[in-house]
């Protein structure tokens, strides 16, 4: 597996707090007996986790969980209070301001909930924005900035203000502008929140259209599990600063680390998150199967009508046309419904 | 210990302090009828002996007798600045340089054989300038507003004097704005010198503009620059607060964007701070101009000349038609300057980078073309140059005659008015404050503060109330104090229902506030003219002035608190069966009274402002005094006697916002 992008170790957040407030122990893990007797709450709580390379992390979490602390600890926009952060292998928190300037205007995009466009550019000038700071050349950043409108979708607004603009053509510019200095990291916090819900699928079907194009390194805040799922390679979920559980979407709805993990999951629509190959068993040997195989890395949502219609178990097939397993019916009724109980028996009497 | 500190009684228990502050305050009172109150709880050691105080127009002998000679130690710290610090060195080079800076201005607009030896540009060159500003700006409305005031100047003989303030103002504005901005950028970089700066301010907003002169006679001496420093110093302070507002309130998202871009700290104070926080420096800029106007008429006082000038020196000689005329055009220009410069403020920019030169640039192009215009056509037309004496216009006479018929068909009513109020309402108002012993005015602030705001509230307004004491100016400050809360009184008592029968027909709200909006933009001091020429100069009069100035916050923020109840309350009214008087009595009125209360409370603090103004036609308290240390130019008693005012404006703003906000957050509003 490749190098990871971002490397966070014991990171800790804790507002009100110095880093010579705290004792950190050699595996930099700070005793909660500290935090008790100072009266403060962890932001973040000894958060360890990596996000390889074109890989989409979500960070999930309900308001006041602290991914927001997170991503912000992780481009220093705000100072973590000890743990180490490590961007392709260089120290974050020890570069001075001039090295964090060069890393923001070369690595780093970021786009916020509410947009955060400068209300005195134009959209162009918005994208423009960090290429200017960067120094570039009138003709070259308008170019640039070009570019960008099309390729979110937005020419013939160029000249517009924000106010201009409606949230979703705000949200493209916000997108452009991270964009714009090609960066090989990229945050979104909570970037469709403040949108409608139709507005807010599109948008989403536009940013996987995006990162099929640009195979960034992405932190991607949500407090919305089905747009998590939607999108994610893995999930972290937090829960009062602390990552309860990393994993891929299935892991976590299949097999949930902690109660609280449990509880978030529950309502979770399984057949849009699970794959045929979480529920298939391994092939039988003499077993009669329906004709007609599915593959293995399809939604079952996808599959679904077809295997619960058929009498036969239906074979798994992967890509290459080989068995590697098969469904049961009762078994994957099972998996979707985890909560159904065989009804009460009533007494003729 | 911490909620006795900074809270006061709790609701349920309020009415309980109320009557025992009552009650302890009545029992004061009757201590002293009976003869057996000690005398140092009475009266405190004055300069000036209240027997003096009957003796209209003799301002009393004096005798100096406070507790503590503050006065006297400021006069030894102001010799020690300037004698032994040589700080004269300082002013004198400054004081040189704007005179400098005003002769530039001077020469542009007035000609002159100096610089660059121009003749004075037409004047019908600067009514297009002006005609074009208005209209690029905002439109024909602004437009001909601009010109027309332009054209007022030159047919009404006051060209010299108009473009005499215009100097000033072009000199102290840029000035006053840069000052402004550096110091909030300061004050918002860094935590103790916004800490350091907000008393400070506060004490600016409040304290008399008659207050600033007087130091800055003794530093800089009269004369015309010297009225641009004292403008300089007024304006700057809100320049300073809506700097940091504005530069508070940029969202911290953007911020992050900024830094996310990669910008530097001096990358995102300029590109990314500063004009996010643009309406408000823009507001701040309006602020600038309009308080230099305001103070350019008031520095007059120390010659500053101009418009003021001239408006004082009739006034003085009390030529009523020509000052009325003065006045008039110091009001165009008020309005005609806060227009352009409120419609540059929210003027949308356009992105022209697309346009061809003509258009990008047809403003600009469209007056070179005007003025030059206006240049060759003066040539042959001179009177497109200067109106010459003889042929200026002047109404004057027939407004005296206006004064005379007033004078000669309403005298005989408005001294039977002035006597009934001046008998019956005035003078006993004002001998029962004096008649308070000290201790009980102190000990009335003092409750109030406790029960509003707890011990903090209280030793705050105490302080403050405790330093009039101190210094020897009781009886003047509750001279002050009782013609404050008698123009208050009539304000709320016509303001308020004005603002709410304004506020029930959208038509009728956007028309007082259109009026309230205008009349705001006048120079404080105009507001004396009018009066002077229904009421001729006496004590009635400078109240009169008091209560047609204050009465404007109280009319707009009432209108303004009912008109901005959310609509779903409304709604919810309607739905609930409400009729005009029940929507009133049960929605409006409630919901709206923290917001009038904070116009109360501008009323109260427009009303301490124009009552040392309305000194000018003769009042007997500490505005008198201000005026007579401005003319034996005493800055010790002069600053003293400003901070007397000041701290009495503060201590009642302190008491009432805090209630104000205390009753939004019950309310949910904020």
């Amino acid at each position: 597996m490749a190098e990871p992008v971002i490397r966070c170790r014991s990171l800790y957040k804790i507002f009100g707090l110095g880093p010579a407030d705290l004792r950190v122990d050699s595996d930099g893990v700070v005793a909660p007996a500290i935090l008790e007797r100072e009266g403060v709450v962890a932001a973040v709580n000894d958060v360890t986790l990596d996000v390889s390379p074109g890989e989409i992390l979500i960070v999930m979490g309900l308001s006041g969980s602290g991914k927001s602390t997170l991503v912000r600890c992780l481009s220093r926009l705000i100072e973590p209070t000890s743990g180490s952060v490590e961007i392709e292998g260089a120290d974050l928190l020890a570069m001075n301001d001039r090295e964090l300037i060069d890393l923001r205007r070369s690595k780093m995009g970021m786009v916020f909930q509410n947009f955060a466009l400068l209300p005195h550019r134009t959209a162009l000038e918005n994208i423009a924005f960090p290429l200017q700071m960067r120094g570039m050349k009138r003709r070259d950043y308008v170019e640039r900035a070009r570019d960008m409108i099309r390729l979110v979708g937005l020419e013939g607004r160029e000249n517009n203000f924000p106010r201009e603009l409606s949230g979703g053509q705000q949200q493209r510019v916000g997108i452009a502008r991270s964009l714009a200095v090609e960066p090989d990291i990229w945050f979104l916090d909570e970037p469709f929140s403040a949108l409608d819900p139709l507005i807010r699928k599109e948008m989403q079907d536009e940013f996987l259209r995006l990162q099929s194009l640009l195979n960034k390194t992405i932190v991607f805040i949500t407090h919305d599990f089905d747009e998590a799922l939607k999108l994610a390679d893995r999930i972290a979920i937090m829960f009062n600063g602390s990552v309860e559980q990393i994993g891929r979407p299935e892991d976590i709805v299949l097999s949930p680390a902690t109660e609280y993990v449990a509880r978030f999951t529950s309502d979770v629509p399984r057949e849009r998150v699970l794959r045929v190959g979480s529920v298939m068993e391994p092939p039988g040997d003499d077993e009669n199967v329906a004709d007609q195989a599915v593959n293995v890395s399809d939604r079952i949502e996808k599959v679904v009508e077809y295997v619960l219609g058929q009498r036969l178990p239906v074979p798994v097939v992967d890509d290459g046309g080989a068995v590697v397993g098969v469904m049961h019916q009762a078994h994957v009724l099972k998996i979707l419904f985890p909560r159904s109980s065989p009804p009460e028996t009533v007494n003729p009497d | 210990m911490n909620q006795a500190f900074l809270h006061g009684l709790p609701p349920e228990r309020r009415l309980k302090g109320y009557a025992w502050l009552g009650t302890i305050l009545f029992a004061l009172v009757m201590v002293k009828a009976l003869g057996v109150l000690p005398g140092f709880l009475d009266e405190l050691p004055q300069h000036l002996e209240r027997s003096s105080i009957d003796t209209l127009g003799d301002a009393g002998k004096e005798k100096y007798t406070e507790l503590v000679p503050f006065d006297l130690m400021l006069d030894r710290a102001f010799d020690y600045v300037r004698e032994d610090l040589g700080f004269s060195v300082v002013t004198r080079f400054v004081s040189r340089r704007l005179k400098e800076l005003i002769g530039v201005f001077d020469n542009i607009l007035r000609g002159g054989n100096k610089g660059l030896g121009l003749s004075a540009p037409p004047w019908t060159a600067l009514m297009v300038i002006a005609f074009v500003l208005g209209y690029s700006l905002k439109g024909w409305r602004l437009a001909f507003l601009s010109g027309g005031a332009v054209m007022y100047f030159a047919i009404f003989g006051l060209w010299k004097f108009a473009m005499e303030t215009l100097a000033l103002l072009a000199a102290a504005v840029p000035i006053s704005i840069v000052i402004g901005l550096l110091v909030g950028i300061l004050a918002y970089k860094r935590k103790w010198v916004e800490l350091a700066l907000l008393p400070i301010l506060s004490v600016a907003q409040t304290l008399p503009h008659f207050a600033y002169l007087i130091p800055v006679v003794v530093f800089f001496g009269i004369g015309h620059q010297t009225g641009v420093i004292a403008t300089i110093i007024f304006a700057v302070p809100p320049m300073v607060r809506l700097t940091l507002l504005g530069l508070q309130k940029v969202s911290p998202e953007i911020l992050e964007a900024g830094k996310m871009s990669g910008c530097t700290s001096s990358q995102l104070l300029f590109r990314v701070q500063l004009p996010s926080a643009r309406n408000e420096l823009l507001l701040g800029v309006n602020q600038v101009i309009m308080q230099c106007l305001a103070m350019v008429v008031i520095a007059a006082f120390i010659g500053a000349s101009g418009l003021g000038y001239r408006l004082l020196n009739k006034l003085q000689s009390l030529k009523l038609g020509q000052s009325l005329e003065i006045g008039v055009a110091i009001v165009l220009l008020a309005v005609v300057l806060d227009g352009l410069s409120r419609a540059w403020a929210e003027k949308k920019r356009d992105y022209t980078a697309n346009l061809p030169f003509w258009k990008r640039f047809r403003y600009p192009i469209l007056m070179v073309g005007m003025v030059s215009a206006a240049y060759v056509l003066s040539q042959y037309f001179p009177i497109l140059h200067k109106v010459p004496r003889d042929l200026t216009v002047t109404y004057a006479d027939t407004w005296d005659g206006l004064v005379d018929w007033i004078v000669l068909n309403w005298t005989d009513g408005l001294t039977n008015l002035r006597y009934f109020l001046i008998a019956n309402v005035l003078a006993p108002l004002r001998d029962t404050l004096l008649y308070m012993p000290f201790s009980a005015v102190l000990l009335l602030v003092g409750g109030l503060g406790l029960i509003l705001g707890g011990y903090y509230s209280a030793l705050l307004t105490l302080a403050f109330l405790v330093f009039i004491g101190l210094v020897g100016w009781w009886d003047r400050a509750m001279i002050t104090a009782y013609m404050v809360i008698f123009a208050t009184a009539i304000c709320i008592v016509v303001g308020i229902p004005v603002g709410i029968w304004s506020a029930l027909s959208e038509r009728r709200a956007r028309t007082a506030l259109f009026w309230c909006d205008t009349f705001q933009t006048f120079p404080s001091f105009i507001y004396i003219l009018p009066v002077i020429m229904l009421f001729q100069v006496n004590d009635l009069s400078a109240i009169m002035a008091v209560i047609v100035y204050a009465i404007i916050p109280a009319v707009r923020y009432t209108v303004e608190g009912i008109r901005d109840i959310a609509p779903e309350l409304e709604e919810a009214a309607t739905m609930a069966g409400c009729n005009t008087r029940q929507r009133l009595v049960h929605l409006q009125l409630p919901v709206a009274i923290p917001h009038i209360m904070l116009g109360v409370n501008q009323t109260i603090m427009f009303a301490f402002s124009m009552v040392i103004i309305a000194a000018f036609v003769g009042t007997i308290d500490l505005g008198q005094q201000i005026f007579k240390a401005l003319s034996e130019t005493n800055i010790g008693k002069g600053v003293v006697l400003g901070l007397c005012v000041s701290f009495m404006a503060l201590a009642v703003d302190h008491l009432v916002t805090r209630w104000a906000r205390e009753r939004r957050q019950l309310l949910g509003l904020d």
